[in-house]
């Protein structure tokens, strides 16, 4: 018994540790800063995809976000 | 004839960046003067947009009491030299591809800015390039003058 909650307490310190490196540095943006990383990167593509959300959600919008990547925004 | 049309030509042509490589950075260097530490990279819009303002730094204060100093945090040196081949820069750059000042100076942001003063202490920290708060920027610094 002692041995199984050694080990889980183990298991939950090295997954917690595993989320200390999580993220990009601000510096380590620059294939996020791409215009091509956009989620509104084709205006065109969007329009269809907003389109086929919008009939089967019937609601529209809520995707993307303004700020080129660079966190300064 | 030909020395004076050299010595023009040398005269009117812009003073280039040097490049050195992040290991040649020392702060302690510049103490004494009010030290403009500006973070960037190739890919940073907002950091474009501060080079000519940085440049005309440069030409506006005294050489003696001021200076910007840039540190790129491009990966690749192939990406800063392209972007400083059409963005011009009359400022030193000291080349930081593993990040490891960014690191230290905890940067949060693209770009960000330090306002050091004679001392070499930080008086201020900008994150971001904001043409509209120029005016502000450059009252911080003359006040530190």
């Amino acid at each position: 018994m002692k041995t199984r909650l050694c080990s889980l307490i183990l298991c939950a310190l090295i997954g917690a540790s595993g989320c200390s490196s999580l993220g990009v540095k601000p510096w380590e943006r620059n294939l996020l800063a791409r215009e091509d990383m956009l989620i509104d990167a084709d205006a065109l593509d969007l329009a269809f995809d907003e389109h086929i959300y919008f009939s089967k959600e019937a609601s529209s919008g809520g995707q993307g976000f303004a700020g080129g990547g660079c966190g300064c925004n | 004839m030909r020395m004076i049309l050299l010595l023009i030509l040398l005269a009117t042509s812009p003073v280039q960046a040097e490049i050195y490589n992040i290991s040649q950075l020392d702060l302690k260097n510049h103490q004494g003067k009010v030290v403009y530490l500006d973070f960037w990279a190739s890919w940073c819009k907002p950091c474009q947009r501060s080079f000519p303002w940085m440049n005309n730094l440069m030409s506006k204060y005294p050489a003696e009491n001021f200076t910007v100093i840039t540190i790129n945090l491009d990966a690749e040196s192939e990406a800063m030299h392209q972007f400083l081949s059409k963005v011009p820069a009359n400022f030193d750059i000291y080349h930081d591809p593993s990040g490891q000042i960014a690191e230290q100076f905890k940067i949060e942001g693209m770009p960000t800015s330090y306002l050091i003063d004679s001392s070499g202490k930080v008086v201020k920290k900008h994150i971001g390039f904001y043409t509209k708060h120029i005016e502000k920027y450059e009252r911080e610094i003359e006040e530190l003058l």
